[in-house]
């Protein structure tokens, strides 16, 4: 398996995601430049988070029309791996590879902290190694990461079983009070129809180790890895 | 000829507004209690060259659709104005 990361003009996990996958995963893995019109020979597609184009207009909205997206699209549409995270995932929503949009948080402030996410969905390539209801304890970074859809798209995502995490307590309760950013249904992270594309706010990136004071996030890496190798 | 825009874009009615409603709750505890309702928006002022008055206003439409406005969350409007180029 291969993997690049797309990096754009205010990319700041770039890196990050390039160090879990290399040394962590050890999965031979390349930077791509935004202006790049051709995605080399890879089979997962990383968009990491960061402030692409100063998040101005709307977050991802910009980063949207880089030259290297159409490959991105391309890549994604023939059934290869994409993960959007954090501002990665608000870039495939304006892209429209995954549905709904993302509005201010809820509070109306940037939330930087450990949250817990449940795993919803574990029949995916990004979420193999963990069982239906297992939680995992991944930082988020996000001022944008109230998720909001239409209620007919809702349904669509719980009829196409596509909500993969939600936000949630330690134990897997769900709750006002465990949805840091007011998101629709508690919806952390989605997949396309497809699901080759995943898109999340938190960071598993920055959760790969324990040195960083959760590993529970290199689970993921560890499911991509296992199902594409 | 040359034209200029003024776009407006804003959440729509259904889309919760959370900038808006902290914003009218300051206005309300300043003391304005005549505020009832407030919306946040975006607003562009876009000046562009076309052939007619009608063509300046599709391809209006077009920009807002591709990238001005989110169609998932917002909605927009504009007016336009003939200027001297």
């Amino acid at each position: 398996m291969k993997a690049a990361v797309i990096v754009f003009p205010g990319s700041n996990c770039d890196t990050d995601c390039f160090h879990a996958l290399k040394d962590v995963v050890k999965v031979p893995v390349e930077y791509v430049w935004h202006k790049e019109r051709t995605l080399p020979k890879v089979d997962l597609v990383v968009i990491p988070g960061g402030f692409s184009y100063g998040d101005y207009l709307r977050t991802g909205a910009i980063a949207r029309f880089s030259p290297v997206m159409e490959s991105v699209i391309q890549h994604a549409q023939s059934g290869r791996a994409v993960i959007g995270i954090c501002n990665g995932f608000q870039i495939l929503l304006e892209a429209g590879l995954l549905p709904g949009a993302m509005l201010r948080n809820k509070t109306l402030e940037f939330v930087c902290k450990h949250i817990w996410i449940r795993t919803e969905e574990n029949l995916t390539i990004f979420t193999g190694q963990m069982d239906p209801g297992e939680t995992l304890c991944v930082p988020i970074a996000h001022g944008e990461g109230n998720y909001y859809c239409d209620e007919d798209t809702l349904k669509s995502l719980h009829d196409n079983s596509q909500i993969v995490f939600r936000y949630s307590s330690e134990g897997g309760k769900l709750g006002e009070e465990f949805n840091p950013n007011g998101s629709k249904d508690h919806i952390a992270g989605i997949v396309n129809k497809k699901k080759n594309v995943l898109g999340m706010m938190p960071h598993p990136e920055r959760s790969s180790e324990d040195l960083l004071g959760s590993s529970d996030g290199r689970k993921i890496f560890e499911s991509i890895l296992n199902a594409l190798e | 000829m040359q034209f200029k825009a003024r776009i407006h874009t804003s959440l729509k009615k259904s889309v919760l507004d959370p900038q808006g409603q902290t914003t009218l709750h300051a206005l309300e505890s300043m003391g304005f209690k005549e505020a009832k309702s407030l919306r946040i928006g975006k607003y562009f002022e876009l000046v562009l060259e076309a052939e007619t008055r009608v063509k300046a206003e599709e391809r209006i439409h077009v920009m807002c659709d591709k990238l001005l406005h989110n169609p998932v969350i917002e909605e927009y409007s504009f007016e336009i104005q003939e200027v001297p180029s």
